[in-house]
């Protein structure tokens, strides 16, 4: 089975980006499944359901999401072959900027939009850095000049990777994506593999649901400003 | 790069024995490295020497560790030998191989546009226009829905250059011309110019804005920020920009109104840049100065018309007939009404002309 991880902030149009690329997966005759990697409770399942695509979501609740993720990853993978799914898409949303979901040797795939502003491509740590194809959405919003320079924004903090420009309302620029997806490499197993980047650490009072401000109270790792 | 080098006496050489400021100078693509993690590139300083100055926490601070930056700077220097010289300028033909509409029959055999040429695609929407836009992007090789095969100097271009060459092809030039960033014209213009890593972005972006001003009714100026330009103005800024400054071969334009630009010229300025102008048009002045339509049914090329010169001769007497119907255009602009003297000149103006 296929292996690809998609990342990228909320709202930059990861789920309209894989439903059009499952479209072209189902004309080479590939059954997609997605594993939806979430916070907080969404509506993505249905939306996937309504497409006929069998999709299963995991939501982290208090817990940092890409913990959560890479917990439960090889888990999903099994679950991907019972189903007998060709290709298996795992989603997830960076909620913060040092999220980095990419494991070695498994398609690295970080979705960004256009109208995010031209310092993203900056902000955005490891999960574009480390990315293999770097898809860009609602490119037909911005001008010309705008998605240029964007691009080479990215190429700053990602020199290498493919650039892929999907627009998520008609699908143009999927087919390219489905291709690399269709020839990425299989997976059986997680077990045994690295991330490509140590996820954000946490291990502090807060983590196991202290909610009072007071140093007193704050345990474990930390890191604290300074300010003059 | 040394190709005699062994990889692990690459990263040597690349880390150790060169001070950093010379492996810019040599790789002038590692400035934006540097740059990306605020990192001063001092002389005399080997990168080693460089990254041991700062502490492991610097580098988390980017979503990096110190290994992990230097381990990526040798895989780029590497992997850019590999790459070679940039092709994207050199493509100065695109050929496409018909494949089948959407009920299985085919299509025109072979489309071929050029450098220096304008050709409009026309056909109702729904018609295939977009499909057509994307077997050029993706470069087909008879693997899309179409079949299509696209051909660059005549050549089938490898899966390499359909990956790499594939975003940077084609330039669109859309009607609805939004602006996310708010900057001065110049600003923003520089700014584009930077990206490309022309040595005067400056001075190129005085030139864009130059060139914006013989294709726009009312001038703009440098300090105009881009939000607050009318619909034409931005028109013929990304018009001069496209033309001037971006590296894309294609350029797409969708429509152009016959309103606050001087439309013969923004072609003339595309062309004379040198790029493969495609026009999704309606327009008749516009098809007429293009080299050949292209028609587009159930998503297949049904027809390649080249413009004969029967149509040229006529495309004088349609100017006049739109010249007419600005002149009332405009009398509608000043608050007059359509009646008497304003549309007995007009009237008069046709009928000499049929």
């Amino acid at each position: 089975m296929k292996f690809v991880t998609v990342a990228g902030p909320p709202s930059s149009g990861k789920t309209s980006v894989i439903l059009k690329v499952i479209e072209h997966l189902r004309e080479r005759g590939l059954n997609a499944g997605v594993v939806k990697f979430d916070c907080l409770s969404s509506s993505d399942a249905t939306t996937y359901r309504a497409h006929g695509v069998n999709a299963k979501v995991g939501l982290a609740g208090s817990l940092c999401p890409d913990h959560f993720f890479i917990t439960n990853v090889d888990a999903a993978v099994q679950w991907g072959q019972r189903q007998n799914f060709d290709v298996l898409i795992s989603e997830s949303a960076g909620l913060c900027n040092r999220c980095s979901p990419h494991i070695k040797d498994v398609l690295a795939v970080c979705v960004i939009d256009n109208l995010s502003g031209i310092g993203t491509p900056e902000k955005i740590g490891p999960m574009l850095r480390f990315a293999d194809v770097i898809v860009l959405t609602k490119g037909d919003i911005v001008s010309q000049a705008e998605r240029e320079v964007f691009i080479a924004g990215i190429r700053k903090v990602n020199r290498l990777a493919r650039i892929i420009s999907v627009n998520g309302i008609t699908g143009q620029g999927s087919f390219t994506l489905a291709k690399a997806l269709a020839e990425s490499s299989s997976v059986e197993s997680l077990i045994g593999n690295y991330l490509r980047f140590s996820l954000p650490s946490a291990l502090c009072s807060y983590c196991i649901g202290q909610t009072r401000i007071d140093p007193a109270f704050q345990a474990g790792n930390l890191r604290r400003m300074r300010f003059e | 790069m040394d190709a005699q080098l062994g990889e692990v006496d690459l990263a040597e050489h690349l880390l150790v024995h060169q001070s950093a400021a010379v492996l810019v100078e040599q790789y002038p693509y590692l400035a934006n490295y540097f740059e990306a993690i605020r990192l001063e590139v001092p002389t005399g300083l080997s990168v080693a020497q460089l990254l041991a100055e700062h502490p492991e926490e610097y580098f988390a601070d980017y979503g990096l560790t110190k290994a992990g930056f230097a381990t990526t700077l040798v895989n780029f220097v590497v992997k850019m030998a590999e790459q070679g010289p940039d092709e994207l300028a050199a493509i100065t033909e695109l050929t496409v191989l018909g494949g089948r509409d959407k009920s299985g029959n085919s299509e025109v055999a072979e489309l071929c546009v050029r450098a220096g040429e304008v050709t409009c695609i026309v056909g109702p929407t729904g018609a295939g226009k977009s499909r057509l836009l994307e077997d050029i992007e993706a470069l087909a090789q008879g693997d899309t829905p179409t079949q299509r095969r696209v051909l660059i100097n005549r050549a089938a271009p490898s899966e390499e250059q359909r990956f790499d060459l594939g975003h940077r092809l084609v330039a669109q030039l859309t009607q609805n011309m939004n602006f996310v960033i708010d900057l001065p014209v110049a600003e923003f213009i520089a700014l584009h110019a930077a990206s490309r890593e022309v040595p005067d972005p400056e001075g190129l972006a005085t030139a864009v804005i130059e060139c914006a001003n013989t294709l726009a009714g009312e001038p703009l100026a440098a300090d105009t920020p881009v939000t607050q330009l009318s619909g034409g103005q931005s028109r013929a800024l990304m018009i001069a920009d496209t033309a001037l400054v971006s590296a894309s071969p294609i350029v797409l334009v969708d429509e152009i109104e016959n309103a606050g630009i001087d439309r013969r010229k923004a072609l003339d300025v595309l062309v004379g840049a040198d790029k493969i102008v495609l026009m999704s048009t309606h327009d008749p002045i516009l098809a007429l100065l293009g080299d050949r339509r292209i028609v587009i049914e159930n998503g297949g090329i049904r027809a390649v018309l080249e413009t004969t010169e029967a149509e040229r001769t006529n495309l004088g007497f349609l100017t006049q007939l739109d010249a007419q119907l600005s002149a009332l255009r405009e009398a509608v602009r000043r608050g007059d009404r359509l009646e008497g003297q304003v549309v007995a000149q007009v009237r008069a103006g046709l009928e000499t002309d049929l």
